[in-house]
């Protein structure tokens, strides 16, 4: 387990968007609960997992935390310092330390600026370098993902998916940061690139003491990369624990289910797992279930679950969960 | 068994201005009746081509099938006019693709687009045709059928949609489905739904199948038999337990030792491959798996190596024993 002092502590993090109507005289006509409700802990070199299916509010959630959403209420203290309540020069100062790795390789990096611009970029907007220096520490930095130093005056259409990714890791890691921000970073990725991108994240955190927040849809990989897990569901975290205690002893019935929905590669074991196939799909985040917004889809729901909203509590040493069937 | 679908050879490459594209460079296989063949393979491996090719569905120009055969009921649809080949495609054989939302047409009902395949290939009636898409819209579990038929794809989601392609498919109790990918869009539960609904069709219907995808777990847990492709070769072909009991290729070992299990706990590191997939502008006289392979010998690099008998019904086409290192006499 890790000892570390607490980098980040989410509490009660709330993001509604709201719908307007209406053209020349907007009025709100509802909100998209994106995120409600929302606390999480992390400590330096650790990383949390936060898994859901798309709409469940994972990415929003990440965003709110580095505020390139801000908050509708809730607090997100920063090493010490509630970045809710900070904004301008300040807040600029303290997004050094936390940086964000994006899905989608192709669309997050300027196609017109070369690689050594775009690794150099935040180095310069801090005023951490001057252009002699920059050239340098792109150098180290292209080294350290793994990278040709020489690819500096390249351009991103010149790489692969799997390239440009480790270009947008290098970008995140330049300004040394404390928090990493990971949203689906390989679910763009073949299968053979994505293992090499997750080798490479283990080794930065190992050698930089990165804290991650490690946003993605597939358990497999989050199992492997997390020391805990937090399962989101309309925007609401359904249960959160040390990655082997969830994987081995999952309580929510919505994390039962996804579990049981992941395909093992092993025929004979295969054949005798049982499946929990929950029906429908996920409900719009416009106007969600009252109570547990889990029970339209719950195969254990009782009439409490759609008049009172589950507390989150701690169940055991570690393991939140948000259900009213866990005793 | 006799084989339904016997495709013997195939090549199909791509005459593009910046150069021929070589992606499926001789490739052999068959699916009996009744069974599931899996074709796994990342980006660019020539699985979904080589599916496409036997089908006719293959862009040309640029695209253009070079050599092979596809035997279905003694007939060569590579041989076969673009008339004769739609009267096979979408009946006998049909196929589901990986995007139902770029697979329907926006601005036709879905009643619209399961009645046209029917009256195309079965002699039935305006109203017969429409009794028999709301039957196999309720076949496919979409709730409420006779009055979603006259809905447009965007007021359905996701898996929804694709429950909608797979009645398509079904319009005409098809011998072969060939499944590309159909559930790598959808989120995990609604993937098992999918694939759930899959497995009881086929068993209802008796229908052959195979299923292109680059996900080793889905393989598992639906396929009898695997092709595991690279390059646009097949590398590896096995019956399914086997080839995770006892990988053969060095890339299916790679592809096995990349992905991380749900189910383990050990903290191992991910045994990844270095590189990348190779795209083939000419006939590669070494084997194209050989500058990212751990095994690789001298001659690897002179000899591209055939498919070969490893042990009963295991093929795989590596000069190298990977289990011992040593090459294979």
């Amino acid at each position: 387990m890790n000892d570390q002092p607490v980098l980040l502590s989410v509490s009660k993090l709330v993001k509604h968007f709201p719908i307007r109507r209406g053209l020349i005289i907007q009025r709100q006509a509802g909100a998209v609960h994106a995120v409600d409700d929302f606390s999480i802990e992390l400590r330096r070199g650790e990383t949390l997992g936060l898994v859901g299916e798309s709409g469940s509010g994972k990415t929003t959630a990440g965003r709110t935390i580095l505020q390139y959403y801000r908050p509708d209420s809730g607090q997100v203290l920063f090493e010490g310092t509630d970045l809710t309540q900070t904004s301008g020069e300040a807040l600029r100062h303290l997004r050094r330390k936390m940086q964000m790795i994006f899905q989608d390789p192709y669309a997050s990096l300027d196609p017109r600026m070369t690689v050594g611009d775009i690794i150099s970029e935040p180095l310069m907007a801090h005023g951490l370098t001057n252009r002699k220096e920059a050239q340098e520490k792109v150098r180290e930095l292209l080294q350290l993902v793994g990278l040709d130093a020489g690819y500096l005056q390249r351009y991103p259409h010149e790489f692969s998916g799997g390239q440009r990714q480790r270009i947008g890791i290098a970008r995140a890691i330049s300004l040394q940061p404390a928090l990493v921000v990971c949203d689906e970073p390989i679910s763009a990725l073949d299968v053979s690139i994505q293992a090499q991108v997750v080798n490479l994240l283990e080794d930065l955190q190992d050698r930089l003491n990165l804290a991650y927040i490690f946003i993605a849809h597939d358990l497999s990989m989050v199992r492997h990369i997390s020391d805990r897990v937090a399962v989101m569901y309309l925007g609401v975290i359904m249960e959160m624990t040390g990655r082997d205690e969830l994987y081995s002893r999952p309580l929510h019935p919505y994390t039962q289910a996804l579990l049981s929905a992941v395909p093992i590669p092993d025929p004979p074991l295969e054949r005798q797992r049982k499946r929990i196939i929950l029906q429908g799909g996920i409900p719009s985040p416009v106007d969600p279930p009252s109570g547990c917004r889990f029970r339209t889809r719950c195969p254990i729901a009782m009439p409490i679950c759609a008049e009172v909203k589950p507390e989150f509590r701690q169940v055991s040493a570690g393991h939140h969960v948000a259900c009213h069937a866990v005793p | 068994m006799p084989a339904l679908l016997e495709v013997t050879g195939l090549k199909t490459q791509f005459n593009m201005r910046s150069g021929t594209v070589y992606a499926v460079n001789g490739v052999s296989f068959a699916v009996k009746e009744g069974e599931t063949l899996g074709i796994v393979g990342e980006s660019g491996s020539g699985k979904s081509v080589t599916m496409l090719s036997v089908l006719h569905l293959i862009p040309s120009p640029p695209g253009q099938v070079t050599a092979g055969q596809a035997l279905f009921n003694d007939k060569d649809l590579l041989q076969m006019s673009s008339s004769e080949i739609r009267k096979v495609r979408g009946s006998q054989i049909s196929m589901i693709f990986q995007d139902p939302m770029s697979s329907l047409n926006p601005v036709l009902s879905i009643g619209y687009q399961l009645i046209e395949p029917l009256r195309a290939h079965l002699p039935l009636s305006r109203a017969e045709a429409r009794e028999r898409a709301i039957e196999l819209l309720n076949l496919v579990g979409i709730p409420q059928a006779h009055e979603r038929i006259n809905d447009y794809p965007h007021q359905f989601s996701g898996g929804m949609r694709q429950r909608v392609m797979i009645a398509m498919a079904l319009t005409c109790n098809p011998q072969v489905l060939i499944a590309d990918e159909p559930s790598t869009a959808l989120d995990v539960t609604i993937q098992a739904q999918i694939i759930d609904l899959v497995k009881t069709l086929r068993d209802k219907l008796g229908m052959a199948m195979v299923w292109i995808t680059h996900d080793l777990g889905i393989i598992a847990e639906l396929a009898d038999r695997v092709d595991v492709m690279y390059a646009g070769y097949i590398v590896e072909e096995a019956p399914v337990d086997l080839l995770y009991a006892n990988p053969q290729h060095p890339y299916t070992l790679g592809l096995l030792g990349s992905l991380p299990r749900l189910d383990s706990k050990e903290q191992r590191r991910l045994t990844s491959i270095e590189g990348m997939p190779p795209v083939l502008h000419e006939t590669p006289q070494s084997c194209p798996f050989a500058p990212r392979c751990r095994w690789v010998i001298e001659r690897c690099h002179h000899e591209n190596p055939p498919l070969m008998l490893v042990e009963p019904e295991h093929r795989s086409a590596c000069w190298v024993n990977p289990a011992t290192g040593q090459p294979r006499p």
